[in-house]
């Protein structure tokens, strides 16, 4: 048994085929939106009505839009956005989370019941309904987007952070801090935290395509991005007029969307396994 | 000797892992006389379990036979076909497993799982089977069998699980129980009315017995012939007397000395010392939470008293010994000295001090003094500290050294515990479960406590690295001066180890005393059952 295990922590030490593709796609597109705007050949913003729904060709790689915007340019400025939004649009409800959730789960009692009735309020309100109400209240844009995504994700990483604790807490490494007199902060911190944090940030990486999708979603409805910003969602909605003569405006975008949220969960899929697998 | 009803010849078995294949068997042989009960004996990775496994057929989907035969009746069960195999199965061999509460189907009652083998192979009829289940409840001793054969395994005591196991295993009359460390998981009395069972079936049915265990004593108890494993190897087989008394090979020779034998001498006590701890009239009662609506309906709270009226003391340098059994309150004790559980009513002591109206900084001085050594050295050790980072937390905390002599203080440490120092990069993970146990011996030692609370220390640990461990208590109590409270269910422990005992049970003080007089005359009849109990390795 200790020979097979001794081997089988030898073997972890290789990356899931997984998480190596999903980190290259991620690391291509953050490539693309940190070099590729200082290389497009077009503004994307510029209105060219003479070059309006240009199809797929020499000039225009992917075509261009009713207003004769360059797609690929459009694309490749997008990125940015996205990937931003995929960024602030998780680490808001991380933070506040994994802190809702170590609080709850280490001192229990009261914190814990008025946390998780805090939670159980947000929780019953239908999620789209009320992520696209504290937009529109604040006002449509990236920053009301970002604030309402913590307002309302955090309960996941909570919810996640607080099982992990609620076991941990009960285990002999931390009665054995305790009894050697280290404080409640740093019981959590250092204790608590690092063991109890893996599946929260595997979710963080499914959370990031939730985010994107949704991101794109509410620009798409108006919500987030305001046109004439490139955002992938953005330019979906617009294309959306065209779908029959001039398919290229949605299915680029579309494309994008799709292969950045594929890396994310492909980086969600092989860490899981990669930290799962490790002793 | 007559024709063997079981042989195993030539057995190589290997898994294949990530990292290649591991060999898990290598060239094993034994066999199995009718009648006989024939002891496998080896510490864990040993290959035991999946040499009783192999012939079941039980084994993991990576799990490869390389070679060899396993002979019943004159048929290999490794060439057998899945429906001469499930005939085989629970009719003519059955087995039993370590945990009966994993290996009992939680939503079928303990007739319908002794009553299932009777339908499969006896074609039987559910009145029919019912009835034959309770028969066998009955003679597995099971009380009250036609009100036990519709109670769920959730409503059975550990031990009542285990015969249902059996009865279910025994149902069809096989000729070969396999029987993989069937009573590791219960109480040392229960362990002996299992032992008991099995021995009496033997008697009466000639059933034959495949026994693996860890355990030497219990091996040495019921088994006629016994087969040594180490590594996948076996190391020596041979009639039981000859193996206990005359080993050929080493390492039989140092299975046997790491048994913490009751023939060993009994510590001697008559120093007077000044009292360091006394505990009185100590009560500890959970109460279970009532919820909303228990608030609203005023029921009451359901209280546990996990720990009623218990008192004793203990002087400095002594070391004390608080057995019992499961749920008998032992670590609960451990527990309330130290402030980790709801003391109900009582008083604990330290150094002539309450320990339970303290300010802060008197508890920090008492966390200086007195700390704990836990059970399972793969929960004690946080998984991402390194070695180095466990041992100079409390250094740190109590500002024992200056922040330079921290790593000289960490390597003294690691000499104490006789561990190299190349392990203090490590994680815990990386450690084997004595070295893990080490580590938390010392850093339990960090702080220079006074007071040790060792509670089940060794139980979660194979015999040989048990020795090791207790060896190493010895030897810091001896040369520190250090004052131990030991918790053990392992009565032989206690007594090689402790001047003094505290025997428990269902939370209340059963007997206290000096240890050599408690156990040579015991006066409560609970200790003479569990001194009873002890399977020990007798002497011819």
């Amino acid at each position: 048994m200790s020979a097979a295990q001794t081997e089988a922590a030898g073997g972890t030490s290789r990356w899931p085929a997984s998480l190596l593709a999903g980190v290259a796609i991620v690391l291509a597109w953050l490539l693309v939106a940190g070099l590729g705007p200082s290389f497009s050949p077009h503004d994307p913003i510029a209105v060219d009505l003479a070059n309006a729904l240009v199809p797929p060709g020499s000039d225009h790689v992917l075509g261009t839009d009713s207003f004769g915007r360059d797609i690929l340019t459009r694309i490749v400025h997008g990125a940015r956005i996205d990937l931003m939004m995929a960024f602030f649009g998780v680490v808001g409800p991380f933070l506040l989370g994994t802190m809702v959730g170590l609080v709850a789960g280490n001192f229990g009692g009261v914190a814990d019941a008025v946390l998780m009735r805090i939670l159980d309020v947000t929780v019953s309100f239908p999620y789209f309904v009320l992520v696209i109400a504290i937009v529109a209240v604040l006002e449509p844009g990236l920053t009301s987007y970002f604030v309402s995504l913590t307002l309302v994700n955090w309960v996941s990483y909570a919810r996640l952070v607080r099982s992990e604790v609620l076991v941990l807490r009960e285990a002999d490494f931390v009665l054995a801090a305790r009894l050697i007199g280290v404080g409640e902060v740093r019981v959590m911190s250092h204790h608590l935290l690092p063991n109890a944090i893996t599946p929260a940030v595997v979710f963080v990486f499914t959370d990031a395509v939730l985010t994107i999708v949704l991101g794109s979603s509410l620009g798409f409805l108006g919500l987030g991005v305001q046109p004439p910003a490139a955002e992938w969602g953005v330019m979906i909605a617009e294309g959306q007029l065209y779908l029959a003569t001039a398919w290229w405006i949605c299915v680029f975008p579309g494309l994008a969307i799709a292969t950045l949220a594929f890396g994310f969960s492909l980086i969600a899929d092989g860490l899981a396994k990669q930290l799962h697998t490790a002793p | 000797m007559t024709a063997p009803i079981l042989s195993v010849e030539d057995l190589a078995v290997t898994f294949a892992t990530a990292a290649g294949p591991v060999a898990a068997l290598q060239g094993v042989s034994f066999a199995l006389q009718p009648g006989e009960v024939l002891g496998i004996v080896g510490e864990s990775g040993s290959g035991k379990t999946v040499a009783c496994r192999s012939v079941m057929r039980l084994l993991a989907a990576n799990a490869q036979v390389r070679s060899g035969r396993i002979l019943f009746e004159g048929r290999d069960m490794l060439a057998l076909d899945e429906a001469d195999l499930a005939r085989i199965r629970g009719d003519r061999i059955a087995m039993i497993f370590q945990n009966p509460s994993t290996h009992l189907d939680p939503l079928m009652t303990a007739g319908g799982q002794v009553a299932e083998a009777l339908r499969a192979h006896r074609g039987m009829g559910a009145r029919e089977a019912r009835r034959q289940a309770i028969d066998l409840l009955a003679e597995m001793r099971i009380p009250e069998p036609e009100r036990r054969v519709d109670s769920y395994p959730h409503q059975l005591s550990g031990g009542m699980r285990q015969r249902v196991m059996i009865a279910a295993a025994l149902a069809c009359r096989p000729g070969v129980l396999l029987a993989d460390e069937p009573t590791t998981a219960l109480d040392v009395t229960v362990q002996a009315q299992i032992l008991g069972l099995l021995k009496g079936l033997r008697a009466e049915h000639g059933l034959s017995i495949i026994l693996v265990s860890h355990d030497l004593g219990v091996i040495a108890q019921m088994c006629d012939r016994v087969v040594v494993m180490k590594d996948g190897k076996v190391v020596e087989t041979g009639p039981i007397a000859d193996i206990i008394h005359r080993p050929r090979m080493d390492y039989t020779r140092q299975l046997i000395a790491s048994q913490p034998a009751l023939m060993l001498p009994a510590m001697p006590s008559n120093r007077v010392r000044e009292p360091i701890l006394a505990v009185r009239n100590l009560s500890v009662h959970y109460a279970s939470s009532r919820g909303l609506s228990g608030l609203l309906t005023g029921q009451a709270r359901h209280v546990v008293r996990a720990v009623d009226d218990v008192g004793f003391s203990l002087g400095q340098g002594e070391t004390l010994g608080i057995v019992g059994e499961s749920g008998s309150g032992k670590s609960t004790i451990a527990r309330a000295i130290v402030g980790l559980a709801p003391v109900h009513a009582g008083e604990i002591d330290f150094a002539g001090r309450s320990v339970r109206r303290q300010d802060a900084a008197a508890r920090l001085r008492f966390q200086r003094s007195v700390q704990m050594v836990f059970q399972d050295p793969f929960t004690s050790l946080n998984p991402s500290f390194t070695i180095a980072r466990t041992l100079a937390e409390p250094l740190r905390r109590h500002r024992l050294c200056a922040p330079a002599d921290i790593a000289a203080r960490i390597a003294e440490l690691m000499a104490k515990v006789e561990l190299p120092d190349d392990l203090l990069s490590r994680r815990p993970s990386q450690l084997s479960g004595g070295q893990r146990q080490r580590v938390g011996i010392a850093r339990a030692l960090a702080v220079e406590p006074r007071l040790i609370i060792a509670d089940e220390v060794t139980s979660a640990l194979d015999v040989t690295i048990q020795a090791q461990i207790l060896g190493l208590f010895k030897k810091l109590r001896d040369s520190m001066g250090l004052t131990i409270v030991l918790i053990s269910h392992d009565l032989a422990v206690v007594r090689h180890l402790c001047e003094r005992v505290v025997v428990m049970r269902h939370g209340r003080l059963v007997e206290h005393g000096v240890t050599a007089e408690v156990f040579a005359a015991p006066r409560d009849p609970y200790t003479q059952e569990l001194l009873a109990a002890i399977p020990r390795i007798a002497i011819a």
